[in-house]
């Protein structure tokens, strides 16, 4: 996934496609935010200065699907295999059945990319008759997080092998790419030359967030802004 | 009332003043279980916990109380594993059953304190089930039920050594029986413990994108890794005899001989001095080496209430102090200065488990992102508490009713 911060309007639109897309659920009192389930997080950033030297931006954050050599810190440290990589196609993902909520793995990431599930999953009435066939929803006591919209990966793949094409060769977009008013997130194949994802991740002025960790995203983000650039890494000062 | 079940010659407290003790501790313990069913029943929504602290008080008291509790296998090391090649150990033996009640105490109520901590308990066996052998919480999981299974085998002869149940001869036999292999008990459990020990280090320790925690090390083992096992061996025996000390003090009885004190002091002087200087060149090469390398200097470890005097007193004040103290054969000689030692020595690993717990997460890695402060409610210190008042309880019932203390007679004839 690519996403261009000068484009970013900081709308929220991907962070509520994803929210009714994955069947994340929500309590009538969201204000705690360190208790409140968002897998696509907006991030308010700025340079520091006053004004007229005020600068600001957004930085959205789903998961970074991280591809570390061998395994990305939150695989690495569940002791259930509940979280694991998919090294076909490098997705990170959860089985929720299996997850003990010992929380290891939100502790292991540095973006805070992963939420628990600290009450049973609710919706208002008529919310729970519209919940998706598509994506499973998660029980109290479990850890939940971005899925790259991982069920759409698996519709794609059917289709592909209903149309008989090749199902490796299926491509699709997430929610929050598809939502995005602004066309800044581009989703697909970084390792396809011809994807626009794989394109965009080359462009001079792509980064990652924290590549000092060597955690390697495979989420980039696009600004021409320096000061963005500088936030996106710690640097000793 | 109950004399019949006391160790014959052995003088201890009227039965009225007992239960009274032991209800204090059960009003404790009934506390604490009501808290732990609210948190079963509510979920952990009831705690200070959140998605920044994923771990909070329950991880802090359980890497505590389990460094604390390694004077179990450690003092069974020594006395059944080493004494025999150094026979100044053979003075351990005065203090090995407290030593194995201390351990299996400490062991099972963190067992039990770990039930609460993970949101899905009933999947708690998943860890035998779907373990992933990469995670150092695997290896948690497998050690720390082994050993406490271990450390039931080792109680269970000490308690068929209860003069009623002693009299049974079946359960004599038997409790002799195991008496006669427990070296082999002590031994698997010296193994299984320095294993989970620094496996439990290797939690924080591996934790390579989170700075504060991250060490590299030696293969797949962290520094923490042989960190934690030399600073729990350098503290759990201190605190057995910090235990058995309290028990005199509090029983105005003589249980062991002077010689215990300072044979444990002088291990755990030479012990905590290596981890101490071991810990500064970690401290040093993480705060001035590693962590610049990812962005970061050790300034930037180090905020508010989870200041920089957490590694002066963590590391100054509990850890080269004591680690003085134990060293001087005179201070040794000096109650106050031996069993204040101790409690420094204990504080500062308690202290070290918390600063890589709470504080170790409680830094921003991301640069817009902000520190947060940790603060446990009720439902997290009232079921730490209970679990305190369990060992204390069973402490209790095992020194007035189980002969813990071979010299005890000799020593208290008037």
């Amino acid at each position: 996934m690519v996403i261009d911060l000068d484009r970013c309007t900081g709308c929220g639109a991907c962070s509520v496609a994803c929210q009714a897309e994955n069947n994340i659920s929500f309590k009538p009192d969201e204000s705690n935010k360190l208790r409140s389930i968002t897998w696509m997080s907006l991030y308010q950033l700025n340079n520091g200065g006053s004004y007229p030297d005020y600068k600001y931006s957004f930085l959205p954050r789903p998961c970074m699907h991280c591809d570390s050599p061998h395994h990305s810190p939150c695989t690495f440290v569940c002791p259930v295999n509940a979280t694991t990589r998919d090294e076909h196609n490098g997705i990170v993902t959860m089985i929720y059945p299996r997850c003990i909520g010992c929380r290891y793995c939100i502790v292991a990431c540095p973006y805070h990319a992963r939420n628990f599930n600290w009450w049973d999953p609710k919706w208002p009435e008529p919310m729970e008759s519209m919940l998706s066939p598509e994506v499973s929803t998660r029980m109290r006591g479990v850890v939940e997080k971005c899925t790259f919209c991982h069920h759409r990966l698996l519709a794609a793949r059917s289709k592909a092998y209903k149309d008989g094409t090749d199902p490796d060769k299926a491509t699709y977009t997430t929610a929050c790419a598809d939502a995005c008013p602004a066309k800044a997130i581009a989703f697909g194949n970084l390792l396809d030359p011809h994807a626009e994802a794989g394109k965009l991740s080359k462009d001079p002025n792509a980064f990652q967030i924290l590549k000092k960790l060597n955690t390697d995203p495979k989420v980039y983000y696009i600004s021409t802004q320096d000061w963005i650039k500088k936030l996106s890494d710690n640097a000793v000062t | 009332m109950d004399r019949a079940l006391i160790p014959a010659g052995l003088k201890r407290c009227s039965l009225p003043v007992f239960g009274l003790w032991v209800l204090l501790l059960l009003g404790v313990i009934g506390w604490g279980v009501f808290a732990g069913g609210v948190v079963l029943l509510k979920a952990l929504n009831v705690t200070g916990l959140n998605d920044y602290f994923g771990f909070g008080a329950y991880i802090t008291a359980d890497l505590a109380i389990i460094a604390l509790g390694a004077g179990a296998f450690f003092s069974g090391f020594l006395y059944y594993g080493l004494s025999r090649f150094f026979p100044s150990l053979k003075e351990l033996g005065k203090l090995i059953n407290l030593a194995v009640v201390v351990g299996f105490v400490c062991y099972t109520g963190a067992l039990a304190v770990l039930v609460l901590e993970i949101g899905q308990p009933l999947r708690g066996w998943f860890g035998y089930w779907h373990a992933n052998v990469h995670s150092m919480l695997t290896e948690v999981i497998f050690c720390i039920s082994c050993y406490a299974i271990v450390l039931i085998i080792e109680y269970v002869p000490i308690i068929f050594e209860n003069r009623k149940l002693s009299e049974v001869k079946p359960i004599k036999v038997f409790g002799h029986s195991m008496h006669d292999i427990m070296a082999i008990f002590a031994l698997t459990g010296t193994f299984l413990s320095f294993f989970h020990q620094g496996s439990l280090g290797g939690v924080a320790g591996v934790l390579f994108a989170r700075p504060y925690a991250y060490r590299a090390g030696l293969f797949i083992w962290p520094w923490t890794f042989f960190l934690f096992i030399l600073s729990a061996i350098a503290s759990g025996p201190a605190f057995t005899a910090l235990i058995c000390g309290t028990i005199e003090k509090v029983s105005r009885k003589k249980l062991v001989d002077r010689s215990v004190y300072e044979l444990i002091g002088k291990i755990e002087g030479v012990l905590l001095g290596i981890y101490v200087v071991l810990k500064i060149a970690d401290t040093a090469y993480w705060g001035f080496v590693q962590s610049p390398g990812l962005g970061l200097k050790l300034g930037d470890f180090y905020w508010g209430p989870y200041g920089i005097w957490l590694l002066i007193a963590e590391i100054g004040i509990c850890g080269v102090l004591p680690a003085v103290i134990l060293l001087s054969p005179s201070a040794r000689k000096n109650n106050f200065l031996l069993f204040g030692a101790f409690l420094l020595d204990i504080a500062g690993v308690s202290l070290n488990r918390f600063v890589m717990t709470i504080p170790a997460i409680a830094a921003p890695v991301m640069p817009f992102d902000k520190w947060q402060v940790y603060i446990p409610t009720v439902y997290e210190t009232a079921p730490i508490l209970a679990m305190l008042a369990y060992c204390t309880l069973i402490i209790s019932l095992s020194y007035r009713y189980l002969p813990l203390f071979p010299r005890e007679k000799e020593l208290n004839r008037a």
